[in-house]
């Protein structure tokens, strides 16, 4: 935000940009190219719809004790995200964006607290995997590689190329109001990610819990029986394992029904975060397709909303097939998907912002290039079942090293999450094809790059 | 000077998120809790949020918002119908 989102904002302010796609098509001198970047970021969005709808059906389905089905629960919430959206628009989403936020804070503070004074306090617990040798790995990162948590250091990169993110800071009304996101956003992420971790760390002390006891079995069977499992007994046990919704679970066994009810209400609100996303997309789709092929022209702004409309509603149906089949696993969809190829997009604005020399077709390279590696992993991944905890799948071995390895959570290329390969990649191939390629007019590099030095006097 | 200092500050704090010395340690439990590398992270944050501050107070790009605000908001060029690669 501080690096780039103040200079996209000056972008926005000074040539009236209201996307990502309208910004690279003026700066590279490009028409289809950013077509082609409006479909990649159009396509990696739907992994992270997919976690929203896979969110709402086991929150739902949990909350419910099993009487409303995940398939039902994911519906629901898609259709109300859809539905204050489209007539909220911008600024009514950014409202119940706080009201979400503000209704998770506060109710996930009263859940640690509740949950704490049920247990007797957290100290007893934690104590208790601690001295427990089974459990004890839990609490460090000794099963945890270090190539792999490393990765994770690239992630965040993926932010700022988030196409609502780039969307609020070209239309914000005054670059000063990006000073308080800059400083806020790491206590407002602590605020969120440290109760979750914590949370689901205390969850494998409750073993009281119903609900999470079959889970800690059926994560003890995995690793005592991997080597005899079927691939259809592994799968069925990965998911009865998966953790996406112990924190309901510890709220059902240990809090009152009506608490149980707004706490599990502020989950809710967390899982409809998607809702940004869509909004996101039915203004690229309004805007870098529907207007730039002279669809407004032609048929005017309300089939234009419309239409915008029409291709969120599709989008939003194919998010819900996925999730429907999808694995188990919240978290590893994002970061597999949308976090990694948006990660791997990141050259395309650090180019376009800050190097003269880059031109459309390295643009075209990198767009190239993380869909052809998303697509890989997706079909890798799809082909090589998921092998069970603390075992790997070589794919692709070179003189006795593992190059690539199907592993429990997803892929790896040399131990490190496919986001470092794939940035690496992008941002070579932004350097080498724009080298080879000729550069935007002189005219447009000079409205992006202004000589600065002085000058001489008369 | 002093915005290459905050450059690597930053460096270094980006680099301080690979916190190897804590990888296999649990103990010691923080308030009596919070295992130590979970703790870490969570005053790692604190201090990224100190730096975003600095970095706010002392080196925030004023010169873009004057520019916006000193050139017209020129019509968006790349609206109507496309024609170029």
């Amino acid at each position: 935000m501080y690096l780039f989102g103040t200079r996209i904002w000056a972008l926005g302010k000074r040539f009236g940009f209201m996307t990502p796609v309208q910004m690279y098509r003026d700066r590279w001198e490009c028409g289809h190219i950013g077509t082609a970047i409006f479909a990649v970021q159009a396509t990696l969005l739907v992994p992270y719809i997919v976690i929203a709808v896979m969110g709402g059906g086991t929150t739902l389905n949990a909350v419910s004790g099993g009487v409303v089905p995940y398939w039902f629960g994911g519906l629901v919430v898609a259709a109300v995200v859809m539905s204050y959206v489209f007539f909220g628009g911008m600024q009514g989403t950014a409202w119940v964006n706080t009201f979400q936020t503000v209704l998770f804070l506060t109710f996930g503070a009263a859940a640690i607290v509740f949950i704490g004074v049920s247990i007797g306090g957290f100290p007893q617990a934690i104590e208790r995997l601690a001295d427990a040798p089974e459990t004890a790995a839990l609490l460090t990162r000794e099963r945890v590689p270090p190539e792999f948590f490393f990765s994770y250091m690239l992630i965040p990169l993926s932010s700022i190329m988030f196409p609502h993110i780039s969307i609020f800071c070209l239309t914000a009304r005054r670059m000063g109001q990006f000073r308080k996101t800059v400083v806020f956003y790491p206590l407002c992420i602590l605020a969120i990610w440290l109760p979750c971790t914590f949370l689901g760390l205390a969850a494998n002390a409750m073993t009281d819990v119903p609900g999470i006891e079959s889970k800690i079995e059926a994560r003890a069977t995995l690793a005592a029986e991997r080597e005899t499992l079927s691939p259809a007994e592994t799968a069925d046990l990965q998911r009865a394992a998966a953790g996406d919704d112990v924190i309901i679970l510890m709220l059902e066994h240990y809090a009152p029904l009506w608490l149980a009810g707004l706490l599990g209400a502020g989950i809710m609100a967390a899982v409809m975060a998607s809702d940004s996303q869509i909004l996101a997309l039915s203004t690229m789709f309004t805007e870098d397709v529907f207007a730039w092929y002279g669809g407004k022209a032609r048929f005017g702004p309300a089939v234009q909303v419309q239409t915008g409309r029409l291709f969120v509603v599709l989008i939003a149906l194919v998010a819900y097939v996925i999730a429907l089949q999808a694995p188990p696993g919240i978290f590893g969809i994002a970061v597999q998907y949308a976090f990694s190829g948006f990660t791997a997009l990141l050259p395309l604005l650090v180019a376009a912002l800050f190097w003269r020399g880059s031109t459309k077709w390295g643009a075209l390279a990198v767009v190239a290039w993380t869909a052809a590696t998303m697509t890989a992993i997706a079909i890798l991944q799809a082909v090589v079942p998921a092998p069970p905890p603390g075992t790997v799948v070589p794919v692709w071995t070179v003189a006795g090293v593992d190059v690539v390895t199907r592993t429990p959570g997803g892929t790896d290329v040399l131990g490190y999450m496919p986001v470092l390969p794939m940035l690496l990649g992008s941002s070579l191939l932004m350097v080498v094809v724009s080298r080879l390629t000729p550069k935007p007019a002189p005219a447009t590099l000079d409205r992006y790059f202004p000589d600065r030095s002085p000058s001489p006097r008369p | 000077m002093r915005n290459w200092l905050l450059a690597a500050a930053v460096c270094a704090l980006y680099l301080l998120h690979q916190d190897v010395w804590f990888w296999n340690a649990a103990r010691p439990l923080v308030f009596g809790f919070l295992p130590v590398g979970l703790f870490y992270h969570a005053v790692y944050s604190l201090v990224v949020a100190v730096l975003m501050w600095a970095l706010v107070r002392f080196a925030w790009p004023a010169h873009l918002e004057a520019d916006a605000d000193s050139a017209d908001t020129v019509s968006n060029p790349t609206a109507g119908t496309g024609e170029r690669a």
